[in-house]
């Protein structure tokens, strides 16, 4: 009965399994940010002819001023500081230690949503430019369609001979967790229930259409619901059995109030013993609820909840 | 524990409403200064605090907001409102270490203006914790509710016992005849009548909606100290005479359904033995029983888990006004959580002292000793308190 209600859209929990925090991650991009403009290192080539060529072969530019007045265009500035890909050799900016934190913290996607280019003059050819970056805000965590994220936003400057700037960029991407597998992102209902180790194979039976109860492989103890030791003899050899589906209504009851989203009221939920021995909650269904009685015969049933969820339910068993 | 190392010397409390208008803090604080006030301490003679693991105001934070300065002893106490007795059997133990001097209890909640616990919490099964994994063998199926997880237990009683739903009534009925003449009742001045009782709507069969507690804005605050140091106090005290804590053997969080009977609560009757054991006091000395009231059902079962009556014979000691003011055991003379309101087990200790103090509004005579209990169908805890 702990817990509380989700929060509204634009904030988000920080997920506690997390080796980063929300907080550190905070806390880090105000220490990045408060560095200021770092410089990288100059480019490795200056600004040459055949890369130019390769350039605007590359983007089906005709424009013949560029080469004729040894000039570069000027979305090329990202060309001339581009590292190349060997590990180690990199020139670490403000940026990359936050975004390799967004990674760790879990926000392993990433899109880019913003690229804005403002360009103060050409490059010339045989200049060589070096690049200089500024971090300057990370936003979240907010709710995204592709799934909970921070937005970084960072400024590159590219200074030329002469120390003056040659263009600006502003750049934003979203660092996002993705939806794949997280509970976080999906919406509640219908309610799934928390899975692990000693008690995945019951919802992989339900699955599959089989309603498995634990069993001790050593003493043989039928359990229901599935724990992690045999409380009999303390093996931890545990099986399962299929139950024969077969079950007898111990206790029920029929709910009418409050709405629980996802579910029609009045709905009937039962305590069902089974032959094997054991107890287990389930719905009963196929039944007026006006006819639901201890002591009546069921059967199993497999209902899909959604495309994740198999819940073993209850019928009236035909006599 | 030792029969009178400890007593509750001062109680305080809120009003009780839907809607407070102040923070959960604001009024844990005013509990606490006013129980303070009422056993003649000050903030700075408390070196102890103890609340429900959900309570959502720290240690701490009461500290600070009351000016209660350093704290040697503090400590939480788990599984919803099972809390209540607890807390206070937390602080006697402290003062009976030497861990404290003097420890107050407390719990503060907007329950009905801010989170309610009567609604569906889509995290109940959220995280493979114990308590996760074991919600998630019920929460899936809709069965989310304390009112649900009550009702199963119920259905199965009245099938065993042939009970009816106006055995569930006759609670209802004797708790709000006695929440009309406390005036700090939620429900004072306003009867039911048993024919209200069975026409009121259904919450889930066989629970009708006036089985079910209310839920309350309000705080409410124990101060314990040694017996000794609270005979020297402005207030008589109410010696903790026993005080026990209970969990089952098979125990759940409010779905204890695989054992092999659902008819009664054993966790409760780990926590009467125990009382009986330590005070050597048997039912029929107990003048007045404050039995927790979130659903009516689990007071039929605390009858006879504690020995008032026997197994199945709850339904027959109700009749004929049997828990009311002059029935042969008075049950919740201020109207328990059906009626004055729900703060979580904690105003049902502050009625027991008032009892004993003889200052009730339903006052009874020749009050020497009353049993509490705190919250069924979780583990739980119970306390004897004594005039002395
Ligand atoms: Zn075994």
């Amino acid at each position: 009965m702990s817990g509380r209600d989700p929060r509204p859209a634009t904030s988000v929990p920080a997920v506690a399994a997390s080796p980063v925090s929300d907080d550190e991650l905070r806390e880090l991009a105000g220490k990045q940010a408060a560095l200021g403009e770092v410089r990288g290192a100059p480019a490795p080539d200056p600004v040459n002819e055949p890369m130019i060529r390769h350039w605007l072969a590359a983007m089906g530019d005709a424009n013949p001023a560029y080469l004729d007045k040894g000039l570069a265009p000027p979305a090329m500035a990202q060309v001339w500081t581009m590292q190349a890909p060997r590990p180690g050799a990199r020139d670490r900016s403000p940026v990359d230690d936050l975004l390799a934190a967004l990674d760790a913290g879990g926000y392993t996607g990433v899109v880019a949503t913003n690229c804005e280019q403002t360009y103060h003059r050409y490059a010339r050819l045989g200049e060589r430019l070096t690049p200089a970056t500024r971090f300057t805000d990370l936003a979240g965590p907010k709710r995204t369609a592709l799934g909970v994220g921070y937005f970084a936003t960072w400024n590159v400057t590219w200074y030329g001979d002469g120390d003056e700037p040659v263009a600006e960029m502003l750049f934003r991407v979203l660092k996002f967790r993705p939806r794949e597998g997280t509970r976080e992102d999906r919406p509640p209902y219908p309610l799934q229930p928390a899975v692990n180790q000693d008690t995945a194979f019951f919802w992989e039976g339900a699955k599959s259409g089989e309603l498995r109860i634990q069993t001790c492989a050593d003493c043989g103890r039928l359990r229901h619901p599935p724990g992690a030791l045999c409380p009999r003899c303390r093996s931890s050899r545990l099986t399962y059995t299929v139950a024969s589906g077969l079950g007898t209504l111990y206790s029920y009851v029929v709910h009418h109030h409050p709405p629980v989203p996802g579910r029609e009221t009045p709905f009937v939920v039962g305590v069902v013993e089974l032959p094997e021995g054991v107890r287990i909650v389930g719905n009963v269904v196929d039944c007026p609820p006006g006819q639901v009685e201890i002591g009546m015969a069921l059967r199993v049933t497999y209902r899909p909840m959604d495309d994740r969820l198999v819940l073993p339910m209850w019928a009236p068993e035909e006599p | 524990m030792s029969r009178t190392s400890a007593a509750i010397a001062g109680i305080g409390a809120t009003e009780f409403s839907k809607k407070s208008g102040r923070s959960e803090l604001r009024l844990a604080a005013e509990a606490v200064l006013s129980a303070l006030d009422d056993a003649g301490l000050s903030p700075g003679d408390v070196d102890g605090l103890v609340t429900f693991t959900q309570d959502a105001n720290q240690e701490i934070a009461v500290a600070r907001e009351t000016g209660i300065g350093e704290l040697t002893f503090f400590s939480r106490v788990d599984y919803g409102g099972g809390a209540a007795c607890a807390t206070v059997a937390h602080a006697a133990m402290a003062v009976a270490t030497g861990m404290a001097r003097t420890v107050v209890c407390y719990r503060a909640f907007n329950e009905r203006s801010g989170r309610r616990f009567g609604q569906p919490n889509a995290r109940l099964s959220g995280e493979p914790t114990s308590q996760g994994l074991e919600m998630s063998w019920h929460v899936p199926f809709g069965l989310m509710t304390p009112a649900a997880w009550v009702a199963m237990f119920a259905q199965r009683y009245l099938h065993v016992h042939g009970a009816t739903s106006e055995d569930f009534g006759r609670v209802a009925v004797a708790m709000r005849r006695h929440a009309a003449t406390n005036p700090a009742a939620w429900f004072y001045q306003r009867p039911i009548t048993l024919e209200e009782h069975q026409a009121s709507r259904w919450i889930v069969e066989p629970l009708h909606l006036l089985d079910c507690c209310q839920e309350s804005d309000g705080a409410v605050a124990l101060v314990v100290t040694s017996a000794e140091h609270a005979r020297d106090l402005r207030r008589s005290p109410a010696v903790i005479t026993a005080a026990a804590q209970g969990a089952g053997a098979d125990q759940m969080m409010m779905t204890s359904y695989y054992r092999d009977d659902m008819t009664g609560l054993p966790e409760m009757s780990v926590v009467g033995r125990r009382l009986w054991e330590q005070s050597g006091l048997a039912p029929q000395d107990i003048r007045t029983a404050i039995l927790y009231d979130h659903f009516t059902p689990f007071v039929l079962t605390q009858l006879e888990e504690l020995g008032f009556c026997g197994r199945g014979e709850a339904p027959e000691f109700l009749k004929d006004g049997g828990i009311e003011l002059d029935g042969r055991l008075p049950v919740n003379p201020h109207g328990g959580q059906l009626g004055e309101a729900y703060i979580h087990g904690m105003n049902g200790i502050a009625e027991a002292v008032r009892q004993i103090r003889g200052t009730a509004a339903n006052q009874l005579t020749g009050v020497t000793n009353v049993l509490v209990t705190a919250g069924t169908g979780v583990p739980t805890s119970g306390l004897i308190l004594s005039a002395g």
